[in-house]
C-alpha cells in the first residue's frame, strides 16, 4: 500500500516534542505568479516618498519579492515561477506571444526561489521596459489572447509533480477587470469563452486560480465583469469576494501574505464532549516561531556537504554498540532500567484525543497560564456530520457567557490540560484579521509554576511599600502619553531572522557590501523625546524617586558595588602591586620566566587584564605575546 | 550546610476529619520525600502528627501540656526508611490542635538548629482546622499566634499551611472554622507564611511543591521606560515545564559483576565526506553551510560573527497599549515574572505605580527584551500587571513573549455566519448549548475552583516516580495504572456530569451527530468514546493498534481513492475509474484490478476466493466497456483462462460460464477486435479444451 505521506507524518510526529514547533509539510506547493504587465499597470498613480512614481506594476513586483523572501524563511521547499503577460517580448516553451517567463540562470522555470531570483525580481522594474517591454496583448482585430496564453503557459509549467502531494496554484495580479472590453462582437464572446474554458481545464487538473486584483483610484475592480466567471464564483461568492480596498503596497503585501500559504491542518482530532457525543475538529498551527534554517556541515576545501555518523560507545569497555534501547536512572544506590516503550507507556494517559472536563469564566485563565504557542481548532463535518453545528453552538455560548472550556489533551508527547478559548471573527476592510474558532492554550501543571516573587520577601515583615494614589496618577499620565494606538502583533518583523537571510542573500550572490537591515523593535527614541512625554516621565520620576535619584544611584554604585566586583577589584589591585615587583622584560630575556610559579605568572596576567586560564605554557606564551616577544 | 539545603518539618493533622484524605497526604508526602531522595539528598525532614491518642514530645516532658502531639520522625537527613514509614501514618481519634503542633514543631527546629540555618527551615502544616484550639494559659490566641510568628520571623522559618476541608461530612461549627481561618491568616500577615485552601485530593497533591527549584534570574538590570527613567528589576521564569528526569542510555557490555562500571554510553559524531565514507573530516576542515532556499552558502564562523545580528542587552519600553489589542492566544512561550530589585524601595514603589496604573487603565506594555549580552535575538515582551494580594510581596509584572510577523500564518477561515443554516444551531440548540456551558461549571462561586493549574499536579510525573520506586524493588514491574485520584485530571468528573445529566441528555437529543457511513467500524469505535469507568490500561491495549489502522483507512477515504484495497475492491475500482483529475487513473485502476484478481486466484485455496474474483471481473468488464478499453479486458481474460487451466481452477471457469462472462465484443465496444460470435464462443472453446 502506498500511504499518503501527509497522513503518515502526522501520526509519527506526535512522539517528538520538537515536532510541535515544526509544521511538518510533506506536501509541496507549486505556484505561478501571473503578473499583468500591460501599459495600464505602468500608469503612475501616486508619488512615493523618494520622489519616484508608484505604479501598480511596482506595487505587485515588490509584494511578490517580499513574498518570496518570506517564503524562503518559512517554506523554502516550495517551487515558484514568475510569468509576465501583456509583454512585448516573449519567452516561453510554447512560443506564445505576449507572455514572458521570468527566470535567472541555474534555475528551472518552476523551481525553488534562489537568492539571484529574489534579487533580480526586486530590481526588475528598472530594466523592465527596455528588456521585456509592456504591450497590450488583446486588441481588436487580432486573434492573440494574452490572458489565455498566460494561463496556458502557467498550466504547462505546473505539469510538474504528482497531483497527490503537491498543491498547485496560480496567483493572478491585474488591474484590468474587463480584459476583453476593447473588442466587440463574435471575437469577444469567442475569446471570453475560450479563456474561461482554459481556466476551467486548469482547475480540473487540480490547479487553483487565485485573483489578486488592484483597484484604480477612480474606480473599483469589478469582479462580475469577467473574473467571476473565470474563477467559477457563483451567487453570494461574488459579493463576498473583497477586492482590495486601497491600492497601496501595504495592502497588496498584506493580501499576498494571507494567500501565500495554503491552509493546512496539522491533525484531525476528536473532541469528546460527553459519553457518546464527540465531534471532529481540525487543528491548525497559526502561530509557531520561525527559525533560521538548519545548518549543514560542509567540507571547507570542496564545499561539499558532509554526512554525520553517530556511533554509540560503551563507556566502560569502549565497545561499539547498536543504538541502545534501554535507559537507566541511578536511584537508591542502584540503577533502575527502563525500556523506551515503558517510558512511552508512562506518558500515555488517555487514548482519547481531546476530552471536555468543564467550563470556567475567562477570569480564571491567568496571564501566567501559558507554556507554548496555542493551536487553532476549527470544526469539520467530514467524518462526523453535525460537528460544525455543535461546535458553533458551543462557540457562541462560550463567547456570550465569557467562559472557556477546560479539556484534557491526551497527546502522547505531553498529555496536559488545555484551555479552549472561543475567538469571534474579526474583520477589517482588507479581510479577516482573526478567524472564528477556538484557540487551544496549553496550561501548566502545579509542578510547572514557580513562585520566585515570594522568595525575596523581606525577613522583617513590614508590609511591602506600595505606590500612593498620586504616584499611580502620575504613572497613568505617562501611560496615556506613550500609547501605541493601533498596536498589532504583526507589526514587528524578527530582526535577527531578517538580518540572517539578508546576509545569506548577500553571501550567496558574492556581494562585497553587507546589507543593512532595519531593526523595527528598537524604541522610538525620537518619539520618546517629545516634550510632552519627557515632561510626563520627569513628573513620574520625581513622584516615585524624589529628586536627585540618578546621583544617589551613581553614588550607591560607586560606594557599594556588588561583593563580587569589590573582590575582583581588590584582586586586580593586589596583582598589579605584586606584578610591579618583577622585571618582566629581564625575566623573559634571561629565559627565567619558566622558573616562576603559575601564581606569579598570573599576577602579570591579572594586572594586564589578560585571561588567566590554561596550562603554564599557555600562560607563558600569553605573556610573551603581550610583551611583544 | 549545602547552599540549597533545607530542613522541613511536616505537621500533619491525623484527627478523624482528616482520615478520608490521609491516603492523599501520605502520597503527597512520600512524593516529597522521594524527590528529595533524588534531587536534594542532604535535606533534612521531620514529621509531627497531631490528633493522636498518645502524646510524645519534649515540650510535654519539659513543661507539660501539648497533649495529642506526637513526634513521628525526628528531623534528620532524608532516607528510605522515612519514605517507607510514610506509607502508614497512624490515624488518630482525638481533636487536633494545630497551634500546639506548631509550637512543638518550632521548638524542635529551634533546639536542633539554634541560631544557624536562617531562612532554610520550613514548617509545613497540613490540617483540616476543624477543631477548636485550646485557650492559652495567658493572653489571647491572637497573642499566641503573634508570639509564634515573632519566633519564626527571628529564626527565618517559613510556614506553609494547607487547609484541607473537602466536603464537610459532619456538621461543623462555622464559628470554629472562622476563628481557625482567622488565626491561620494572621500568620501570613505576621510572618513568612502562605495559606492554601484545598478541598479535593487532586489539589492537595498539587498544593505543595514537591521539588524545590531554586530560582535563577535570567536578567538583572534596568527596565528602561525611556532613556531618562529606569527601574531596577530582576526577571525570573514564572512557568517552565518540569520534564521527566533525563535518563542515560544503558550499556550491557560490562560484566554484571563489575560493581564500578558506569554503564554509560557515549555518543560520538563523525563527519564523513559523501563519496568517501572511510574518510573522516576533522573539525578544522569543516565549515558551516547555511540554507537559503535550495542553496547552501558556506560561511566561516569568523565571517558570520563579524556581521550577524548583535542586539544590546536591555529591557526597553516600546509603548503602552490597550489590553484589548493583544490576543490571549498570541502568547508564545512560558511566562516570566519581572520583580523590582529586592530591597530597593524606590524600585518597588515605581513598579507598583506603573502596575497599578496599567490595571486601572486596562493597559499593557510592549517591551523589547534582550536578556544577555551576545544573545542571538531579541524578543517582544508583553508586560501585564500582577498586583500582589499578599502584604509582604511587592507588586510585579508578568511578561509574555509575543510573536513576530514571521511567526504568524494568516489562514482564512469561513465565517460561521456564512455557513448554510443546516450547519448552524437553531434557537433550541443554542439554548441547550448555553445551559450546557453554564451547568458544567468548574468554578462555581460556592466551591473551590476545580482543576486550577496552580494546584493540579502532573500525572505523568507522579506516575513516573511511582514506577521508578516500583522498579527499584522489582525490576520487571509493569507500568502502573494511573492512580484513581488522578483520573480527575484526565477524565470528566462523574459527579459533575451526573449532576448535569438532564442538560447532557438535551445535548444528546438536540444535536444529531452522524458518522460518515464510509468510515469503517474500527474508527467508529474510536470516536464513540468508551465509558469513563473502564480501566485505562485495558483501553490502551485494546485501542492502541486500532487507532493506527483506523487512521490509515480514514485517510484513504478522506483523500480520493487511489488504489484498490482489500476491503472494498469494487468500490475502489469504480471510484478510481470515475476520477477525472488525470487520465492516468483509468489505466491505474484497470491495472490495479487485474493484479487484485490475479492475486485472489493465485492465493485461492480450493477455490474459496472464486466468488469474489468473479465479482471483481464483472466490475472490470463493466468498467472496460464504459471507458472503451476492450483490449485491456480481453487480453486479461484470455490470460486468465490460460492460467486457470494450468493451475487447476476449474471452479473459476465454471463460474464464468454460469455467469455468462465473455470477452468484450465489437458490439459492446467499438475498438474491440473480437466479433460477437467469437466472444460468445470463447467460453465454449475453453470448455472444449478441458
Amino acid at each position: 500500500m502506498d500511504y499518503d505521506p501527509d497522513d503518515l507524518f502526522r501520526d509519527d510526529d506526535e512522539d517528538n516534542e520538537n515536532e510541535f514547533y515544526q509544521i511538518k509539510d510533506a506536501t509541496k506547493e507549486l505556484a505561478v505568479y501571473l503578473i499583468d504587465a500591460s501599459p495600464k499597470m505602468f500608469i503612475p498613480q501616486n508619488e512615493r516618498e523618494d520622489g519616484q512614481e508608484e505604479t501598480h506594476f511596482y506595487i505587485v513586483v515588490n509584494s511578490v519579492a517580499q513574498a518570496l523572501r518570506t517564503q524562503i524563511i518559512n517554506r523554502s521547499y516550495d517551487e515558484i515561477a514568475i510569468v509576465f503577460f501583456n509583454t512585448r517580448e516573449k519567452n516561453n516553451l510554447q512560443d506564445l506571444s505576449n507572455v514572458y517567463v521570468f527566470n535567472v540562470p541555474d534555475r528551472e522555470q518552476l523551481d525553488r526561489p534562489t537568492a539571484r531570483l529574489v534579487k533580480e525580481i526586486t530590481h526588475v522594474g528598472e530594466t523592465f521596459i527596455s528588456k521585456i517591454g509592456s504591450q497590450y496583448g488583446i486588441i481588436s482585430g487580432s486573434r492573440e489572447n494574452s490572458l489565455y496564453s498566460a494561463i496556458w503557459v502557467a498550466q504547462a509549467l505546473l505539469r510538474k509533480g504528482s497531483v497527490k502531494n503537491t498543491d498547485k496554484r496560480m496567483l493572478l495580479f491585474t488591474d484590468e477587470d474587463d480584459p476583453f472590453g476593447g473588442i466587440r462582437g463574435m471575437a469577444k464572446t469567442d475569446m471570453t469563452r475560450t479563456t474561461i474554458q482554459r481556466a476551467k481545464d486548469a482547475q480540473d487538473f487540480g490547479i487553483s486560480i487565485e485573483l489578486l486584483p488592484i483597484s484604480g483610484t477612480d474606480q473599483q475592480f469589478n469582479i462580475s465583469l469577467f473574473y467571476a466567471d473565470l474563477l467559477g464564483l457563483e451567487g453570494e461568492e461574488v459579493a463576498q469576494f473583497i477586492p482590495l480596498a486601497g491600492e497601496k503596497f501595504q495592502d497588496m503585501t498584506d493580501q499576498l501574505r494571507k494567500r501565500m500559504f495554503k491552509k493546512r491542518r496539522v491533525r484531525r482530532i476528536t473532541f469528546s464532549i460527553t459519553d457518546g457525543v464527540s465531534i471532529e475538529l481540525n487543528t491548525y498551527a497559526l502561530l509557531r516561531p520561525a527559525l533560521p534554517g538548519s545548518i549543514t556541515w560542509l567540507d571547507s576545501v570542496t564545499n561539499i556537504p558532509l554526512k554525520s555518523e553517530r556511533s554509540y560507545i560503551c563507556a566502560d569497555t569502549g565497545a561499539l554498540l547498536q543504538e541502545p534501547v534501554k535507559r537507566f536512572y541511578p536511584y537508591r544506590n542502584g540503577n533502575v532500567l527502563f525500556s523506551v516503550q515503558e517510558l512511552a507507556d508512562v506518558k500515555r494517559l488517555a487514548t482519547g484525543h481531546l476530552r471536555l472536563l468543564g467550563f470556567k469564566p475567562l477570569s480564571c485563565l491567568k496571564e501566567y497560564h501559558n507554556l507554548r504557542p496555542s493551536t487553532f481548532l476549527f470544526p469539520s463535518d467530514e467524518e462526523i456530520a453535525g460537528s460544525t453545528c455543535l461546535f458553533v453552538a458551543l462557540h457562541r455560548s462560550m463567547l456570550r457567557l465569557k467562559r472557556f472550556a477546560v479539556a484534557f489533551y491526551g497527546s502522547s508527547a505531553h498529555p496536559q490540560l488545555v484551555a479552549l478559548v472561543a475567538q469571534d471573527e474579526i474583520t477589517n476592510p482588507s479581510g479577516q484579521v482573526e478567524p472564528p474558532g477556538m484557540h487551544m492554550i496549553y496550561l501548566p501543571y502545579s509542578d510547572d509554576i514557580r513562585h520566585p516573587e515570594e522568595v525575596h520577601t523581606p525577613a522583617d515583615v513590614t508590609p511591602c511599600p506600595r505606590a500612593t494614589d498620586d504616584q499611580v496618577e502620575k504613572a497613568a499620565a505617562l501611560l496615556k502619553r506613550v500609547d501605541l494606538k493601533d498596536f498589532s502583533v504583526c507589526q514587528f518583523s524578527n530582526p535577527a531572522l531578517q538580518r540572517h537571510y539578508a546576509l545569506l542573500e548577500a553571501f550567496a550572490l558574492g556581494e562585497d557590501e553587507m546589507p543593512q537591515t532595519v531593526d523595527e523593535t528598537l524604541p522610538d527614541e525620537e518619539g520618546m523625546s517629545r516634550p510632552g512625554i519627557v515632561k510626563a516621565v520627569e513628573e513620574f520620576k520625581t513622584a516615585v524617586y524624589g529628586e536627585n535619584y540618578d546621583q544617589e544611584e551613581a553614588e550607591k554604585a560607586k560606594s557599594s558595588g556588588s561583593d563580587a566586583s569589590k573582590k575582583r577589584k581588590a584582586a586586580a589591585e593586589h596583582a598589579a602591586k605584586e606584578s610591579s615587583r618583577y622585571n618582566w622584560d629581564e625575566l623573559v630575556d634571561s629565559g627565567k620566566l619558566k622558573d616562576l610559579t603559575v601564581v606569579e605568572l598570573k599576577y602579570y596576567l591579572t594586572a594586564h587584564n589578560l585571561p588567566v586560564t590554561g596550562k603554564k605554557e599557555a600562560l607563558i606564551s600569553r605573556i610573551l605575546a603581550h610583551l611583544g616577544k | 550546610m549545602a547552599r540549597n539545603k533545607e530542613a522541613l518539618l511536616l505537621l500533619i493533622d491525623v484527627s478523624p476529619p482528616m482520615h478520608r484524605l490521609l491516603p492523599e497526604v501520605e502520597k503527597l508526602c512520600s512524593m516529597l520525600i522521594q524527590k528529595k531522595l533524588i534531587y536534594s539528598k542532604s535535606d533534612e525532614v521531620g514529621i509531627v502528627i497531631f490528633g493522636t491518642e498518645e502524646t510524645e514530645n519534649e515540650l510535654m516532658v519539659e513543661v507539660g501540656g501539648y497533649e495529642h502531639v506526637m513526634v513521628f520522625w525526628h528531623v534528620k537527613v532524608v532516607d528510605i526508611d522515612l519514605f517507607k514509614a510514610l506509607h502508614k501514618l497512624p490515624r488518630g481519634n482525638t481533636v487536633g490542635d494545630f497551634l500546639d503542633a506548631l509550637v512543638v514543631g518550632l521548638d524542635m527546629l529551634l533546639k536542633k538548629f539554634g541560631p544557624t540555618n536562617k531562612g532554610k527551615q520550613r514548617l509545613c502544616l497540613i490540617t483540616s482546622a476543624q477543631h477548636l484550639t485550646k485557650e492559652p494559659y495567658e493572653g489571647t490566641k491572637e497573642d499566641q499566634v503573634d508570639a509564634i510568628s515573632a519566633q519564626m520571623k527571628a529564626h527565618g522559618i517559613r510556614l506553609d499551611c494547607i487547609i484541607v476541608r473537602g466536603k464537610l461530612t459532619v456538621p461543623v461549627d462555622q464559628k470554629i472554622i472562622e476563628e481557625n481561618d482567622q488565626l491561620l491568616n494572621r500568620f501570613s500577615k505576621k510572618t513568612n507564611a502562605k495559606v492554601v485552601h484545598v478541598d479535593n485530593p487532586i489539589s492537595l497533591c498539587g498544593a505543595l511543591r514537591t521539588r524545590n527549584v531554586s530560582p535563577v534570574t535570567i536578567f538583572r538590570g534596568d527596565l528602561e521606560l525611556t532613556s531618562l527613567m529606569k527601574i531596577k528589576v530582576w526577571v525570573y521564569k514564572k512557568t517552565s515545564v518540569e520534564k521527566l528526569p533525563t535518563l542515560k542510555k544503558y550499556s550491557e557490555e560490562a560484566p554484571p559483576t563489575d560493581k564500578y562500571a558506569s554503564r554509560e554510553v557515549k555518543v560520538d559524531y563523525e563527519y564523513k565526506s559523501l563519496d568517501d565514507s572511510s574518510k573522516v573530516v576533522p573539525p578544522e576542515q569543516r565549515i558551516k553551510g547555511y540554507r537559503y532556499g535550495p542553496q547552501v552558502v558556506p560561511i566561516s564562523s569568523a565571517e558570520w560573527e563579524a556581521v550577524k545580528f548583535k542586539p544590546e542587552k536591555g529591557v526597553k519600553l516600546l509603548g503602552f497599549t490597550d489590553a484589548s489589542n493583544i490576543m490571549r492566544h498570541h502568547y508564545m512561550k512560558d511566562v516570566y515574572v519581572v520583580i523590582p530589585e529586592p530591597g530597593h524601595v524606590k524600585a518597588i514603589v515605581a513598579v507598583s505605580a506603573v502596575a497599578k496604573a496599567m490595571k486601572d487603565l486596562n493597559k499593557v506594555a510592549i517591551m523589547r527584551c534582550v536578556w544577555r549580552q551576545g544573545q542571538a535575538n531579541v524578543s517582544i515582551g508583553l508586560l501585564t500587571p500582577n498586583i500582589s494580594s499578599m502584604d509582604n510581596v511587592p507588586d510585579s509584572f508578568y511578561l509574555n513573549i509575543l510573536p513576530f510577523a514571521e511567526d504568524i500564518r494568516e489562514f482564512q477561515f469561513p465565517s460561521f455566519s456564512n455557513f448554510p443554516s443546516s450547519l448552524q444551531p437553531n434557537k433550541e440548540q443554542q439554548v441547550a448549548a448555553d445551559n450546557f456551558v453554564t451547568s458544567l461549571d468548574l468554578a462555581s462561586p460556592d466551591k473551590e475552583e476545580a482543576l486550577k493549574p496552580d494546584l493540579t499536579p502532573n500525572p505523568v510525573l507522579e506516575r513516573f516516580y511511582e514506577f521508578l520506586e516500583l522498579k527499584a524493588k522489582q525490576p520487571d514491574a509493569e507500568v502502573p495504572p494511573l492512580d484513581r485520584s488522578f483520573k480527575q485530571i484526565t477524565e470528566p468528573d462523574p459527579e459533575l456530569f451526573s449532576k448535569s445529566k438532564t442538560v447532557l441528555d438535551v445535548i444528546r437529543n438536540k444535536f444529531v451527530l452522524k458518522e460518515n457511513p464510509k468510515i469503517k467500524k474500527s474508527t467508529r469505535r474510536l470516536w464513540r468514546d468508551k465509558p469513563s469507568t473502564s480501566n485505562e490500561r485495558e483501553d490502551l491495549q485494546e485501542e492502541g493498534p486500532e487507532i493506527e489502522s483506523g487512521d490509515v483507512t480514514r485517510s484513504s477515504l478522506v483523500k480520493k481513492v487511489d488504489e484498490i484495497g482489500n476491503l472494498t475492491p469494487i468500490q475502489d475500482f469504480e471510484a478510481m475509474m470515475a476520477r477525472r483529475d488525470s487520465p492516468i487513473w483509468v489505466s491505474k485502476a484497470i491495472k490495479g484490478m487485474k493484479v487484485f484478481i490475479y492475486d485472489l486466484l493465485e492465493n485461492s485455496y480450493k477455490g474459496d476466493t472464486c466468488d469474489q474474483a468473479v465479482e471483481c471481473l464483472i466490475a472490470l468488464r463493466r468498467g472496460c466497456i464504459l471507458e472503451q478499453e476492450p483490449a485491456e479486458f480481453n487480453q486479461f481474460m484470455q490470460y486468465l483462462c490460460h492460467k486457470c487451466k494450468e493451475n487447476d481452477l476449474k471452479e473459476f471457469l465454471k463460474l464464468l460460464r454460469t455467469r455468462q462472462i465473455t470477452l468484450i465484443s465489437k458490439k459492446e465496444a467499438e475498438d474491440s477486435s473480437v466479433e460477437e460470435d467469437a466472444a460468445k464462443n470463447f467460453l465454449v472453446k475453453t470448455e472444449a479444451v478441458d
